[in-house]
Formats: C-alpha cells, sequence, structure tokens
C-alpha cells in the first residue's frame, strides 16, 4: 500500500518506520528542516519537506494514488486540514486523523475523516482500566453500530444491590450481557438475576446512553 | 444581529469596533488578552479570553445564541477548524472564513465554508489599481 503520513514528529517516526518494516511504501511530510533531515539520513529519501495541508505538496507527491493518508502532527486543526484535502480533492480511500482534544472527535467524524485516533481518550481508558475503584471501564468499541461494550462495578452502597435486572432502570437498547460475581462466577443474567454488592456486569451500551448505564447500575 | 468573532488582531478588533458602532451585539474572542488593546474604548461589546478552537471557550462566548461566526485568526487551519466547529456542531446560521491560501479556500467555499482569501483580494486590488 501506498501510505502518506503528515508530521515528522516521534508519532510520524515510529509508525513510518513500522510501516516500512511490513514492506509498505511510505512518504513523510515535514515542516521542519532538521527533522526531515534526520529522516532521510536514517530511512532514506522517504520524506519531503512541505506543508502536508497544501494541495499543490499532496499533488507532488501523487496523493492521488494514495491508499492511506495519516496526519499525525501534534495540532488537531492541522490534522483536520490535511486530510479534508486529501479526501475532497484527491479522493484518498482511507484518513486518519490524530486528535489531542477528545471533543473534535465528533466534530472529524461529521467532517468525513474515516478514523481518528485520540490519544488522550486511550491515555484515560488505560487510567480507567487501572484504577479499580472507577465503577465504568471501557472494553470495546463497536465504532461501526455506534456501540460499546463496558463493564460496570456494582459499588457496595448502590441502591441496585439486592436488586433484580427487572428492576433497574435501564436506557432504551442497552442489555446486561454477563454477570461476573466477586468469586469470579460468569452468570448470564435474566430478568430475575439478583445483583449483589462487588458485582462486575459485562453490558452493551451507546455513547449516548452510557452515562444513564452508569447511573442505573451503581447510583447510590 | 449576535456576531461572535474569533480573532482580536488589527481586521477582527477593527471588525468588531464597526459592527459594534453599527448596532449589533458582538463578542470577540482571542487567546492572548493583550491582543485586546487593538479595540478602541469606543467598544461596547464583549472581549473574552479563551481558544477559539475549543468548544467549551465558543460556547462561553454565546455561540448557540449568535447569528454569525467569524474566524479571523492569522492561521488558516485554525480559522477552517473552528468554522466548521461552528457550523456543524452549533449550527450557527452564517459563518465567514479567512483562509489565505487561494487554493485551500476554494476547497472550503465548495465544502459550504463562506470563506475568503485576502490575498487574492488584494492580489486583484491592486492589479486594478495598476491597470487603472
Amino acid at each position: 500500500m501506498y501510505i502518506i503520513i503528515i508530521g515528522g514528529g516521534r508519532v510520524g517516526y515510529y509508525l513510518t518506520k513500522a510501516l516500512l518494516d511490513e514492506n509498505h511504501e511510505v512518504l513523510i511530510i515535514e515542516k521542519n528542516a532538521a527533522l526531515c533531515t534526520t529522516i532521510k539520513e536514517e530511512m532514506g529519501s522517504i520524506c519531503l519537506q512541505g506543508d502536508g495541508c497544501e494541495a499543490a505538496t499532496l499533488e507532488e507527491v501523487g496523493t492521488g494514488r494514495a491508499d492511506m493518508f495519516v496526519a499525525v502532527t501534534g495540532d488537531d486543526e492541522d490534522n483536520l486540514v490535511a486530510c479534508q484535502v486529501a479526501k475532497h480533492k484527491f479522493n484518498v480511500p482511507c484518513t486518519i486523523a490524530r486528535i489531542r482534544n477528545p471533543q473534535n472527535e465528533a466534530l472529524f467524524k461529521k467532517l468525513g475523516i474515516d478514523v481518528t485516533v485520540s490519544t488522550t481518550d486511550i491515555i484515560l481508558e488505560y487510567i480507567e482500566k487501572e484504577v479499580p475503584t472507577h465503577p465504568l471501564t471501557h472494553l470495546l468499541t463497536l465504532s461501526e453500530q455506534d456501540l460499546e461494550i463496558v463493564k460496570v462495578r456494582i459499588p457496595p452502597a448502590a441502591t441496585t444491590v439486592n436488586k433484580s435486572v427487572r428492576e433497574l432502570p435501564l436506557p432504551k437498547d442497552n442489555k446486561l450481557v454477563l454477570v461476573i460475581s466477586r468469586d469470579r462466577k460468569p452468570r448470564i443474567p435474566t430478568a430475575n438475576t439478583v445483583l449483589r454488592e462487588g458485582d462486575q456486569i459485562v453490558a452493551l451500551t451507546s455513547l449516548e446512553t452510557e452515562q444513564k448505564l452508569r447511573a442505573a447500575l451503581t447510583s447510590t | 444581529m449576535k456576531v461572535v468573532i474569533m480573532g482580536c488582531g488589527r481586521v477582527g478588533a477593527q471588525l468588531a469596533v464597526l459592527l459594534d458602532a453599527g448596532g449589533h451585539t458582538i463578542t470577540i474572542l482571542d487567546n492572548d488578552a493583550y491582543s485586546f488593546r487593538r479595540l478602541a474604548p469606543t467598544f461596547g461589546g464583549t472581549a473574552l479570553f479563551g481558544n477559539g478552537i475549543d468548544a467549551e471557550a465558543l460556547k462561553r462566548a454565546s455561540i448557540e445564541e449568535a447569528d454569525v461566526f467569524v474566524a479571523m485568526t492569522q492561521g488558516d487551519n485554525r480559522n477552517i477548524i473552528s468554522a466548521q466547529i461552528a457550523k456543524h456542531i452549533f449550527n450557527v446560521p452564517r459563518v465567514i472564513c479567512r483562509i489565505y491560501d487561494p487554493l485551500r479556500q476554494e476547497l472550503y467555499d465548495t465544502l459550504g465554508l463562506e470563506a475568503f482569501s485576502p490575498t487574492t483580494i488584494f492580489a486583484h486590488l491592486v492589479q486594478e489599481k495598476i491597470d487603472g
């Protein structure tokens, strides 16, 4: 595959190395001349000094035949514009943008950027997973269906303790998939399943209803 | 009309003062409080410190009630992202965006932003002056 990368900082640099190892054709566009020189000295002539948001530069590197376009500069606005130019002027089938401000994810999606990678969100997710007191953990996002699979722990003082699933005010289209009790026994919950303190629940939810699900299961 | 202007440079500040004098309700936003010195003492609108590419800051600037949003910072891409936030996230009825790069301006014009390029405008203006 021919992959164009915008931004030769650390992310761009290591990404390029990994992609070259997988035998892809890779080209980096980087504004900073010193960074360009370093990349060229190390990896050969795969770096062009220029502005990846400029149509003329993208024309020069044959963006029209690129299979993938990845913008990983440190600025959300530069990544957005580079991807939009690649998408709308050169019809690149897959555009990927790095995002720093998680709020921008919705905007980028709306504007047709195919994949967004929010580094802030990724770090946050790991913190949630590693901090056991956190009641809701994201396990998996099914972005095409707009669904997520989460794990919720029932806190000791929750009003849901000793209640059956039937009695819970679950948001619409949310499903409890699995209940894992404190003795690590997994059960598939039915309407009659009674929740206990410390139970871990794997549930299917959506971005919009996630907070409601959390409230329904853990409110005190 | 309620107008939110992002970027209190020379053009942004002058535009704010003009619109304010014309009876519009103006909020001007800049991430450098020092730039507000450019606003004439007659300016009766709101000057707000904040980053116009951040949805929270735009909310504080009451973008949800705005009739017009104008992106007027030095950076083309900053203007483009904030204009698109205004248009697609906050559904501001009219969004005007300055883009220096003529090629980028053309592209975003076709993508539905009311974009204009001072580069093109000024070049034509000077050309007209010379050609008479």
